[in-house]
């Protein structure tokens, strides 16, 4: 038995890329190392209640009938229809500085008027940038661009808080690199998030997994699951098989790798000498769970997100500690239009984070560091909001340690290297990546990144 | 298989393809991409459909022909009038 593709990884991109596949009877198997599906956006069961891993929201939102969006894309090229997917809009976010805040909902127009009236004079450097990024081709698969975004944003607007601000969601919501982005990146993100919206889907990151593997399942589809992928064997720059983790070796016309390209190259047998694109990524996240005992709304968390930064410039960089309390993403699940409210309030905080730290600590300091990043984070949050901590009935916290156990991405870094492939071509000629370091990212993304490469490379 | 059958395959497809879609106002000779917004993606599922059902390759120097119901049907007739319409 030979499959016509072997994918690694059972994520978003991963499962994507299997439909497409099985959809048009191409002998299909999926092989992920982990327990449960999602890769990168999971979930995970603490004391009977299930936390989406990942997932503050969905970006991309678009509503019914918009066919030419990522989401419209999306739904269409897996035949699902916009209900099969429950997305519940936000209610409003917020991006929150020192002196200045901006709300935003999934209504462009009102987000225009926040910068209208909270900085007059940028405007129309603003409708300026607007313009360009309407005009600009982010999705081109062509590698090549290497714009940054700070020297084009500053061409355009002269207050660097503006820019600070309009970066902060940005960046946490999908940069690789520290410090700036790149510009390609930034008109995908400013679209994903400040054009589209954001939604949840009801039922969480579960429900979205089970559609797409159910789909996958019915049309022939192959899951192999707790077995990850030993070593992709490359012979004279071709891929023959992968070998298992168990030793079974499976035959296979291609392989589609969504484990990241250095982690993909890492596996070949023999060695692949590695490229130039092979800048490893760092930024990760320490992120904690509070489970509240009334609706966060009424302890003062009336937004769906918040990114804030409690000093007046935003650095987002891997920080010299083990976390950097300066800035953050609040994010209140309940603050979303469910149908029926959720059971429990949940509120989320999000720091940027540094592996080497927390990998390095031994077992014991481990978990007194996450107590005490913990409780340092909050101190820091409550500067800014109204302190919930006596209302608290369950918390729980994961650090770039625990995303580098589940994913296996090098250095936890949750958005892969900074330098993206964007055709998903690697040195060994029928070895392809996708997901996170082919370039699209968030779950619209990591989907679409699966679908596309499906498209390219294996349906043709 | 009819001028009619091969109406009926391409629809089935298109519905297919894009579910949300209210297949039934698609006029046969106005573009399809300016009717439900195909794109290129969807063009070459059409293709792909057909290679599936009928095992039919459309060249990419034809696609041109699928671009209007009408079209689609004026082309894939000859190609599929051996067929029997599966049960």
């Amino acid at each position: 038995m030979r499959y016509d593709t072997i994918i690694i990884g059972a994520g978003l991109s991963g499962l994507a890329a299997g439909i497409r596949l099985a959809m048009f009877d191409k002998k299909v198997c999926i092989v992920e190392k982990h327990v449960e599906i999602g890769g990168l956006n999971s979930f995970y069961v603490r004391k009977n209640r299930i936390f989406d891993v990942g997932l503050h929201a969905m970006t991309n939102y678009t509503p019914k009938g918009v066919r030419s969006s990522p989401l419209g894309k999306l739904l269409k090229q897996l035949r699902f229809s916009h209900d099969d997917f429950r997305l519940c809009q936000q209610d409003m976010s917020e991006i929150r500085f020192p002196e200045r805040s901006l709300r935003f909902t999934n209504d462009f127009e009102f987000m225009r008027q926040e910068v209208a009236e909270k900085f007059p004079d940028q405007i129309d450097g603003f409708n300026k940038l607007v313009e360009k990024i309407l005009t600009y081709d982010a999705l081109n698969l062509d590698d090549g661009d290497r714009l940054l975004s700070r020297p084009v944003l500053e061409s355009f607007i002269s207050d660097p808080l503006l820019i600070d601000m309009l970066l902060c969601p940005l960046m946490y919501y999908g940069n690789a690199r520290e410090g700036d982005m790149d510009f390609y990146q930034f008109v995908v993100m400013f679209n994903a998030i400040f054009m589209e919206g954001f939604s949840k889907p009801q039922g969480g990151m579960p429900f979205i997994l089970n559609l797409l593997a159910e789909k996958f399942k019915v049309l022939g589809g192959e899951l192999k699951m707790g077995n990850g992928v030993k070593t992709i064997n490359a012979k004279q720059g071709t891929v023959g098989s992968v070998t298992l983790e168990n030793e079974e070796e499976l035959a296979t016309e291609a392989v589609l790798s969504s484990m990241g390209y250095v982690e993909t190259l890492n596996c070949c047998q023999p060695e692949v000498p590695e490229t130039d694109a092979c800048e490893r990524g760092q930024v990760s996240f320490m992120e904690s769970l509070f489970v509240v005992d009334r609706e966060p709304r009424d302890l003062g968390y009336d937004k769906s997100i918040v990114f804030f930064s409690t000093q007046p410039r935003f650095d987002y960089k891997v920080p010299v500690d083990l976390i950097d309390i300066s800035s953050g993403v609040l994010c209140c699940s309940n603050n979303f239009q469910y149908p029926e409210p959720l059971e429990e309030g949940l509120i989320r905080l999000t720091n940027l984070a540094h592996f080497g730290k927390w990998d390095s600590l031994p077992r014991k300091d481990y978990i007194a560091a996450k107590k005490e990043c913990r409780a340092k984070a909050l101190d820091a949050l409550f500067t800014f909001f109204p302190d919930f901590r006596d209302n608290v009935v369950f918390l729980d916290s994961f650090t770039p340690k625990t995303i580098k156990k589940y994913t296996g991405h090098i250095n936890g870094a949750v958005y892969g290297s900074p330098q993206k492939i964007k055709n998903g071509k690697t040195p060994v000629k029928n070895l392809y990546i996708c997901g996170t370091d082919q370039g699209f990212l968030g779950i619209v993304g990591a989907t679409l990144s699966g679908i596309s490469m499906a498209n390219l490379h294996l349906l043709r | 298989m009819t001028m009619e059958d091969v109406r009926q395959i391409i629809l089935s497809i298109l519905a297919d393809i894009a579910p949300d879609e209210d297949i039934s106002s698609i006029d046969d000779n106005t573009k399809l991409r300016d009717q439900i917004d195909l794109d290129s993606m969807d063009f070459l599922d059409i293709v792909m459909e057909l290679r599936k059902r009928f095992n039919i390759e459309v060249p990419e120097k034809d696609y041109e022909h699928l671009a209007t119901l009408a079209g689609c049907v004026s082309y894939l007739t000859p190609l599929l009038k051996d067929r029997q319409l599966a049960s």
